[in-house]
């Protein structure tokens, strides 16, 4: 089926998130959307698939004009969506997942779940997935949760299929098996939709690109076009995507975990025997698909973990057992993984926020009150340093975009007097101008003699920043190896493979 | 790992307070009554030795202790559920026959008057599930068996019909929550502050309502003819059960028939999967075509109605009349008891028995005559709860989306 979008244009109040975009997608084609965060990807696709009621323009499929009402309508045109955010219900089996909305009944409504077996099986052979239809979605690996939803999309018959940003979840090897799937679905007919920012991924299966910049369709991009031509398309100027980084100068090993074990509240075991050293100068990647311990590794070096044994040390100091205020007191430099849950207060200032952990003392502070004027001097330069594109630093934390949000966590955290940066993921999320300024920080800090540790899903970030990669799954670090380990064994270590 | 060893030092606690009731119990042995007149085979009474009760259960605590110790520790394994059940059983069994000692405990007592009080507690934890498995948090099931118990008294007082009764009952209820859901889903009010002024205001009206119409014309407006218990031939006549499950009023008839149901339709339907979907993640519902915010109405409405019927048991089934404020806290129990079933309506039946018997017990005890203070035993339901939920469930967690709004762009 020919999926066809005219001028659509969607606002969110006065924000236009669709400007007047056209795309068309032919049957057995993959058409990649290509776009940086906020470019209006999702938005798009929500308005194709009935989420969300365009302001202008139309849907057509096979030239015939649709109107959808909801998603119920998309559906039953034969739309399906692979979301970005999975759309499944985790306490509900596969089988459960699979048909809602679409029950097979019998006596007129009692459901038949040995039909919804049976189908997902089906359509689980002849995709080569193996997935049992009565496990619960909730226990699933992602990438397996994922192939779920395809399932889900192609059970109601669906011929214009939607993955938006499929891989961010996935490891390189279920990328690859996601390609595959993909490139199988093209050969079965399907129209595709390919929304991603991960340039390696575009070049891979796309037939046709078209890239997206803040609401707008820029242009057609060819699958042979180089990386830097895509991003500079995706961004609207030059930008260089290699990482300049000369040889380390180590100096001596200032941060090292010995042993660590860790438990959550659960009381489930969530870091096993992790052991790993940091030397000064020195950047350590840890490497991993999200969700395999970084999370509660970094949270023990902040000391926001409470349940474990083993030991982790800075400059000969035991860190287990001091307090957060303690640990940052001793130079630890972090920036959280959710950066406006954890690493901002969305209702205070730039300014504010700037100096939310040094608040209470010298220059900041004379005494028990706050010096106003010191404080704003200090915001002025952190704004203009990291280019923060606010109104003002007396602008609320939420009303930046995440980019600028990260550099307001990364200026605060930087301009300390550090002894060990931890940063998880610095560039999630941040559109490809400022990861390059953001990559350029963290280099600047190892450069300047500071031990460094980033967590890393992504293994272009790893391979780029690091001087060693340490792997982690499961709670394991699987190896540590150089930074130049080719992708294959990188991935196959993040896998649990080797 | 630390939910079982709390589990286990619960357990532990308690069985060292048995070992104490064991060292302190009295030598007068406890007669049990379980045959009624009606039963097809007659179990004779026999004594008890409160001694040799305590010393069994106590015993058999410990070792469930222990062994739930050890899997927890060794194992690193949850507490299974027959071990709590055993637990729970032996407890029971030794502070029964301790209770009772040098009196008669007639079984079919205890559990009839069980059973007739946990009605009220049954119903509204229905309501409870059908609102909480659709995502509104429902605090109201207090207001909305109120308002059954007030519109019940009042419409089979002046039609002389019980039937109509219970349909004024079902669309009293049903208005109590249909206001809950309205603020709620519509005008996304917190759930749970809309709930308690529900209740409040449906303790208002009532009183009012109670004070100026029904008490100055007492028999025109607030005397109801009562529901008659009704035997059912041969199923009454089973021993000890018989007589507690069997021989009651069309509306403990009604509530199997409703708790059927709605365990039926929550699990087995259509209609329930998407309830229950809307209640997880309504946007994933919303995206497979589901109509998020009709399913909720719908839903937390029928809810409101079972617990109107609820309300009805108390004037139309067991009291005769409305009384201000009589339903004093049954469905802030109900509320308990649909947490403490986890959300499942049998469950959460199973759960309101249990408080309709820690209820009852208090009232049969001051009856025989026991020397525990009534004040103390009032608190056994309550006691019981947050034993139970604190130190053997451990964590339960409801519908996930339980008292989100849902905001479509
Ligand atoms: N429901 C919404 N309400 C208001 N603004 C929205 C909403 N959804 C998306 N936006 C805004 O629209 C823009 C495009 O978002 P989105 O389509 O999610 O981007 P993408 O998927 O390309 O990353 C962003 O600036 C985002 O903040
Ligand atoms: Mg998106």
């Amino acid at each position: 089926m020919k999926l066809e979008l005219r001028g659509i244009t969607k606002r969110f109040g006065a924000m236009v998130a669709n400007d007047k975009v056209s795309l068309t997608v032919q049957p057995g084609e993959i058409h990649c959307l290509l776009g940086e965060n906020g470019a209006g990807k999702s938005t798009l696709m929500n308005v194709l698939y009935g989420l969300y009621q365009a302001d202008e323009g139309e849907i057509l499929l096979d030239d015939e004009v649709q109107k959808f009402a909801g998603p119920g309508e998309a559906m039953a045109a034969g739309i399906g969506m692979v979301h970005q955010h999975f759309m499944l219900i985790p306490v509900f089996t596969v089988a459960e997942n699979v048909i809602l909305g679409h029950e097979p009944t019998k006596f007129g409504g009692v459901l038949d779940l040995k039909q919804a077996r049976d189908k997902v099986r089906e359509l689980s052979n002849r995709f080569g997935f193996d997935i049992d239809p009565d496990a619960i979605v909730g226990e699933l690996p992602v990438g397996v949760q994922q192939r779920v939803e395809i399932i889900k999309a192609l059970i109601s018959d669906a011929k214009v299929l939607v993955f938006d940003e499929p891989t961010a979840v996935l490891t390189p090897q279920e990328t690859d098996e996601l390609m595959a799937i993909m490139k199988q679905l093209r050969q079965a007919g399907h129209a595709i939709v390919f929304i991603t920012h991960k340039l390696r991924e575009v070049k891979e299966v796309a037939d046709r690109i078209t890239v997206l910049r803040l609401g707008k369709v820029v242009g057609e991009a060819k699958p042979t076009d180089t990386a830097e031509q895509l991003a500079s398309m995706m961004v609207g100027r030059a930008v260089d995507l290699d990482v300049n980084k000369g040889a380390p100068k180590l100096g001596k090993k200032a941060f090292v975990v010995e042993g660590l074990n860790a438990w959550n509240e659960a009381g489930t075991q969530v870091l096993f025997d992790v052991s790993l050293d940091v030397h000064e100068g020195e950047i350590l990647v840890i490497a991993g698909v999200q969700g395999n311990g970084q999370t509660e590794l970094t949270e023990v070096i902040l000391g926001a973990h409470a349940r474990t044994t083993g030991k982790v040390s800075l400059d000969d100091q035991d860190l287990l057992g001091k307090s957060i205020k303690q640990i940052l007191d001793l130079g630890l430099g972090f920036v959280p993984e959710d950066r406006t849950q954890d690493g901002l207060v969305g209702e205070f200032t730039i300014a504010e926020n700037l100096i939310l952990d040094r608040s209470d003392r010298k220059p900041f502070a004379k005494g028990p009150s706050i010096q106003p004027k010191v404080v704003r001097e200090f915001a002025q330069e952190k704004l203009k340093q990291y280019d923060i594109r606010a109104q003002s630093i007396d602008s609320t934390a939420k009303q930046l975009s995440g980019g600028n949000q990260q550099k307001v966590v990364l200026a605060r955290e930087l301009s300390r007097d550090l002894r060990l940066l931890v940063a998880s993921q610095p560039t999630r999320g941040l559109d490809v101008g400022s990861i390059e300024f953001v990559h350029d920080q963290i280099i600047a800090a190892r450069d300047s003699g500071i031990p460094v540790v980033i967590v890393a899903t992504e293994l272009d970030e790893a391979t780029q920043l690091g001087d060693r990669i340490a792997v982690m799954y499961r709670g394991k670090i699987v190896g540590i190896v150089p930074a130049d380990t080719p992708r294959t064994v990188l991935g196959q270590m993040m896998a649990g493979v080797a | 790992m630390r939910q079982s060893r709390k589990a286990s030092i619960t357990m532990l606690a308690l069985a060292v307070f048995s070992f104490v009731l064991w060292a302190m119990a009295p030598a007068t042995a406890t007669t049990i009554k379980v045959a009624t007149d009606s039963d097809i085979i007659k179990l004779p009474d026999f004594n008890v030795s409160p001694m040799l009760v305590s010393a069994i259960s106590a015993i058999v605590m410990l070792g469930v202790a222990l062994f739930v110790g050890w899997l927890a520790v060794k194992k690193n394994r949850k507490a299974p559920r027959w071990a709590i059940v055993l637990f729970g059983l032996a407890f029971v069994v030794q502070a029964l026959v301790l209770l009772f000692s040098g009196k008669t405990m007639t079984i079919s007592d205890l559990l009839r008057g069980s059973l007739v009080l946990a009605v009220p507690l049954i119903f509204g934890s229905m309501a409870g599930v059908l609102s909480e498995r659709v995502g509104v948090v429902n605090i109201a099931i207090e207001g909305q068996l109120l308002a059954g118990a007030f519109t019940s008294a009042l419409i089979a007082s002046i039609t002389h019909s019980l039937w109509l009764g219970l349909v004024g009952a079902l669309i009293a209820g049903a208005a109590v929550s249909w206001i809950l859901a309205v603020f709620s889903i519509k005008y996304v009010v917190d759930q749970i502050i809309v709930g308690v002024v529900l209740n409040v205001l449906v303790i208002g009206l009532t009183s009012f309502f109670f004070s100026t119409v029904m008490q100055a014309n007492q028999s025109v407006f607030n005397s109801p003819p009562r529901f008659d218990s009704i035997a059912i031939p041969l199923l009454s006549q089973i021993p000890v059960l018989g007589p507690m499950l069997f021989t009651q009023t069309a509306i403990v008839y009604l509530m199997y028939v409703a708790l059927a149901a709605v365990y039926f339709f929550m699990f087995k339907t259509r209609w329930g999967l998407r309830v229950r979907a809307v209640g997880e993640y309504p946007l994933a519902a919303d995206t497979v075509g589901i109509k998020v915010y009709r399913t909720r109405y719908i839903s937390v409405v029928i809810g409101g109605a079972l617990a109107g019927l609820g309300g009805a048991a108390f004037t139309l089934g067991s009291v005769g009349a409305f009384g201000d404020k009589m339903t004093n806290g049954a469905g802030y129990i109900a509320l308990a008891a649909l947490i403490f079933g986890r959300w499942n309506p049998i469950l959460a039946a199973l759960a309101g028995l249990l408080f309709g018997f820690a209820q009852n017990l208090q009232y049969v005890l001051t009856a025989v005559g026991s020397p525990v203070p009534s004040e103390l035993l009032l608190m056994l339901p309550y006691a019981l709860t947050v034993v139970a939920v604190a130190g053997l469930v451990g964590k339960v967690t409801g519908p996930a989306s339980a008292g989100k709004p849902y905001i479509k762009s």
